[in-house]
């Protein structure tokens, strides 16, 4: 495949026809990539699709079946990652591996200390961290433990770690995924900043706006395979989509305006505290009304995942009132909340929704064993559920090799498919959903937001909480902004904006300016 | 990560033929691990009685002909095996929800107590023994429940593990028990007419009905518990109550989620766990000895965890497991008087068992087993968020 030149920077990275099989599956098929100095290369592609094997090959953490690695021209084999960190690479991975107890010092050093004879030299690490962080703009305060530090401050550490090892070639992976609209933002000109001082970084995602806003060049991989080499000038969303997907891909799903009717979800006065016992719901009014999709937009931790434990039974309100389908229901069990017709798919997928080690069929009736056609005075029928999950398999296209296969077998999007059709069979009255497609792959992202559509339709009513904006701003008729645990504002979808939402979940209001950000 | 080369232990060639024998004629699946527990433990064993200068078949064939060498000994071993059955299903079944109960010594107690009281109220001789039997093991039963559904309340009330509260409790009841039982001022619970501690012999009516009149009595017990055995695995296998106790045990948010009572699970789960216990403790009381003595359950709950991992935790291979146990302490004597090998030597057989099945990454990689299932170690507990 011909390679793009941007300018006549020289690469510093160039991976050739590289091969890396798995038992039973060819993880990266004759792919090349070359990166070049103080470029932001996207790596884009589909959950599954070589990405993550490529990194850890030009990481260290695998080795090639066939193929080479080129470091600045230079052949080379990595045994492990420490060899490719003393080439000068370094990987922020998805999940940070730091030490939440230990300050950032501590953590930036571990591995590498700097030592006095015997003893660490913590004031000279102190101001090579405190160097590092002013030079590319990384504010990081060298003293503070790590566990108290927000997700954006963590990443930061990440990143000034890796830069204390000397790397200039960055890794990031998946970088966004964790991070607010804001925090993005200021992701983004870190980023950049880094580039214009010389460090070359391979950009993971599958976010296309993203690729769009931050890159300069772009490799789509799918299945393993290198499908398309393009530039962030030449691209568009719709043709990168198309590149990952293999396939025409809609992104916004079709939708009808309805007339709504009655109310079927109402809190009043709700108030909900966290696990710390700190206040997370105060005082909310909420009202959901039949065919409509209420989205509860907001920074991820103001209450979001309080309020909806809270309508499903799952967390006592410690005041206020939950009303669904006429029933005053804020003591229920979850349980008798489900039995009144209410589905929920929870926002922890691997936490709430599913038991990893059960198979697909036992995961199909884990809130539904106890309904009749399942179970009869405390016998299961198991001839029934497997009967169940055949006809569920088929028609929510969950890709597995059979209802027996153990749910943790099957890929991110097809378990979240299981749990999508677990709740939306049995014909509930109102949904419940957060963060449905978190970590999902295009394709699965459009099934499921045609489903949730579908179920408006029919006359449901959703409540939608997401961290994704584009994904409220879709799918909703109504859009709530929870801040701080308050609704800030309720507006409609049609005559709303992007920018104004934002404004609302950063400071709760749209008339005052933004305020600094503790 | 260095690979062992296929030759550096000479033993890996017979033993995968042997594993190739065992999974297409036997199909014995999760029990391979501990089958080959069994078998190397008996060769380490062997190469131990070797070094003391015994020869090792004389010894293991004095065993095997003390285990089952004639009908007296096979009834012997099978009466010995029986209680071990009730400890062993105990971790078992609280193993399934992510409770890990060692308390069975304690719940033993508890259960024989309790059994022998009530086997030995006055009243009692002026029952039939259709309702006198039924009493005495439910008493036992309540004693176990009582005594293993405490740390389950604990657990859920105040998030004390287990683990802790049950060897705590095993203290407990010990020295209550010894106290009661040798206590002649005032005297509790005391046979005073005794010379030994123990407690007044339980009325006739209440004396399980004994199969082989051997040395231990094999007595009705033995069907009872192994029918336990049947019930629990049904129970777990097809029962909505056994799928809330594993949906439990592997992940208790879910459960939360899908509208489980948590809290009432693991109370039960531990309630029944001690019942097992105090079930099998009351059939002794009542099918052997007739009384209670402190001693008699010794090491029991604690063998009870052995057996119960080297059956993987599996109802009807507790059965199994808890025979060959029994049966090995039973043939011991015999093997001492013939070979003049220590009966300790059936202990440290048992130990590697132990060990061996705990440890089982050396046992997968001489018998070349894949990891298919899981390890009980290995299963998931409960967080410590609950």
């Amino acid at each position: 495949m011909a390679q793009i030149n941007t300018g006549t920077a020289a690469p510093v990275l160039e991976v050739d026809n590289v091969t890396k099989t798995f038992p039973g599956v060819v993880a990266n098929d004759n792919v090349s990539l070359t990166l070049n100095e103080g470029e932001i290369h996207c790596l884009l592609g589909e959950n599954g699709a070589g990405k993550s094997t490529l990194v850890n090959m030009v990481f260290g953490l695998y080795q090639p079946d066939k193929g080479t690695i080129r470091v600045h021209g230079k052949e080379t084999r990595f045994t492990d990652s420490g060899d490719a960190i003393a080439k000068g690479i370094g990987m922020v991975h998805q999940h940070f591996q730091l030490i939440p107890v230990f300050t950032v010092t501590e953590n930036i050093i571990l591995g590498n200390e700097i030592t006095k004879g015997t003893l660490l030299d913590f004031n000279t690490a102190r101001r090579q961290v405190l160097a590092i962080a002013e030079r590319y703009g990384l504010a990081v305060d060298p003293d503070a433990t790590v566990g108290d530090l927000s997700v954006g401050e963590q990443q930061r550490v990440e990143l000034v770690k890796a830069l204390f090892r000397d790397a200039n070639i960055l890794i990031l992976d998946e970088p966004t995924a964790v991070l607010t609209p804001g925090e993005v933002d200021d992701f983004f000109s870190v980023v950049r900043n880094l580039t214009q001082q010389g460090k070359s970084i391979i950009f993971i995602t599958h976010k296309l706006r993203e690729v769009l806003a931050v890159a300069d060049r772009i490799t789509v991989l799918r299945s393993g395979k290198v499908v398309g080499n393009t530039t962030a000038k030449r691209a568009t969303q719709q043709s990168l989509a198309n590149l990952m997907v293999g396939r025409d891909v809609v992104f916004r799903v079709e939708k009808t305006t309805t007339n709504t009717s009655t109310t079927a979800l109402q809190t009043r006065g709700l108030r909900v505290q966290d696990n710390r016992g700190v206040q997370a719901v105060t005082d909310l009014d909420l009202e959901v009304r039949t065919r409509e999709i209420l989205g509860i937009a907001g920074v991820e931790g103001n209450g979001q995942r309080e309020l909806v434990e809270a309508i499903c039974g799952m967390r006592p309100p410690n005041g206020g009132t939950v009303q669904m389908l006429g029933h005053e229901t804020t003591a229920w069990s979850p349980r008798r909340i489900k039995q009144l017709g209410v589905a929920h798919i929870p926002e922890n997928r691997s936490k709430h929704g599913v038991v990893a080690q059960y198979s697909i069929a036992d995961n199909l009736v884990l809130n539904r064993y106890t309904h009749n056609k399942f179970s009869k005075r405390g016998v299961l029928n198991r001839s029934a559920i497997n009967t169940e999950a055949v006809a569920l398999i088929e028609q929510f296209d969950v890709r597995a090799t059979g209802v027996t296969a153990a749910l943790d077998t099957l890929s991110g999007g097809n378990q979240q498919k299981v749990v999508v059709a677990r709740e939306l069979s049995g014909n509930p009255q109102i949904l419940v959903v957060a963060q449905p497609t978190r970590g999902l792959d295009v394709g699965s992202i459009e099934f499921i937001h045609r489903k949730i559509i579908e179920l408006r339709d029919r006359g449901v009513a959703v409540l939608l909480v997401s961290a994704e904006l584009d994904e409220i701003m879709a799918l909703s008729d109504r859009i709530g902004v929870l801040y701080r645990g308050r609704l800030a504002a309720i507006v409609d979808a049609a005559d709303t904006t992007r920018e104004k939402l934002g404004l609302l979940m950063a400071t709760g209001s749209t008339t005052h300016p933004p305020q600094a950000q503790q | 990560m260095r690979q062992l080369s296929k030759t550096d232990l000479g033993i890996t060639g017979v033993s995968g033929q042997l594993h190739r024998f065992l999974t297409q004629a036997w199909r014995l699946q999760p029990l391979y691990v501990s089958l080959y527990a069994i078998l190397l433990s008996f060769l380490i064993g062997g190469i131990l009685i070797s070094v003391i200068g015994v020869n090792p078949l004389t010894a293991y064939w004095a065993l095997l002909r003390g285990m089952v060498g004639d009908g007296n000994k096979l009834a012997g071993s099978l009466a010995r095996s029986v209680p071990f059955i009730g400890s062993a299903l105990a971790l078992a079944f609280a193993f399934r929800a992510g409770l890990f109960n060692i308390g069975a010594e304690g719940q033993l107690l508890a259960g024989g107590l309790t059994a022998a009281y009530v086997g030995a109220l006055s009243w009692m001789g002026n029952l039939p023994g259709i309702l006198t039997i039924p009493l005495i093991l439910m008493a036992g039963t309540l004693g176990g429940a009582i005594w293993g559904g405490i740390p389950g309340v604990l657990r859920t009330k105040t998030g004390a593990h287990e683990v802790i509260s049950t060897i705590m409790l095993n203290s407990v009841v010990l020295f209550v028990a010894r106290w009661m039982v040798g206590s002649r001022d005032p005297v509790v619970l005391r046979d005073t007419e005794s010379t030994v501690p123990r407690t007044k012999t339980i009325s006739d009516t209440a004396v399980l009905p004994e199969l082989v009149d051997s040395l231990p009595t094999l007595h009705f017990g033995l069907l009872a518990l192994t029918g336990l055995c049947f019930v629990v695995a049904f129970i777990n296998n097809r029962t909505s109550l056994g799928f809330e106790i594993q949906t439990v045990g592997l992940n208790p948010h879910a459960a939360h989620y899908a509208g489980m009572n948590v809290h009432r699970v693991i109370v039960l789960t531990m309630a029944a766990s001690g019942a097992f216990a105090g079930l099998a403790a009351a059939s002794e009381i009542s099918g052997t000895s007739g009384y209670f003595q402190p001693g008699t359950f010794f090491l029991m709950g604690f063998d009870g965890i052995a057996i119960a991992l080297l059956a993987r935790t599996q109802p009807i291979a507790i059965i199994a497991a808890s025979l060959l146990w029994g049966s090995m302490l039973s043939g011991a004597p015999l093997m001492q008087q013939e070979a003049n090998m220590s009966i300790d030597v059936v202990r440290i057989i048992q130990a590697l068992v132990l060990l061996f099945v705990a440890a089982d990454a050396m046992v997968r990689y001489l018998f070349k087993v894949r990891k298919q299932d899981q390890s009980p170690f290995q299963a998931n507990t409960i967080g410590a968020t609950l």
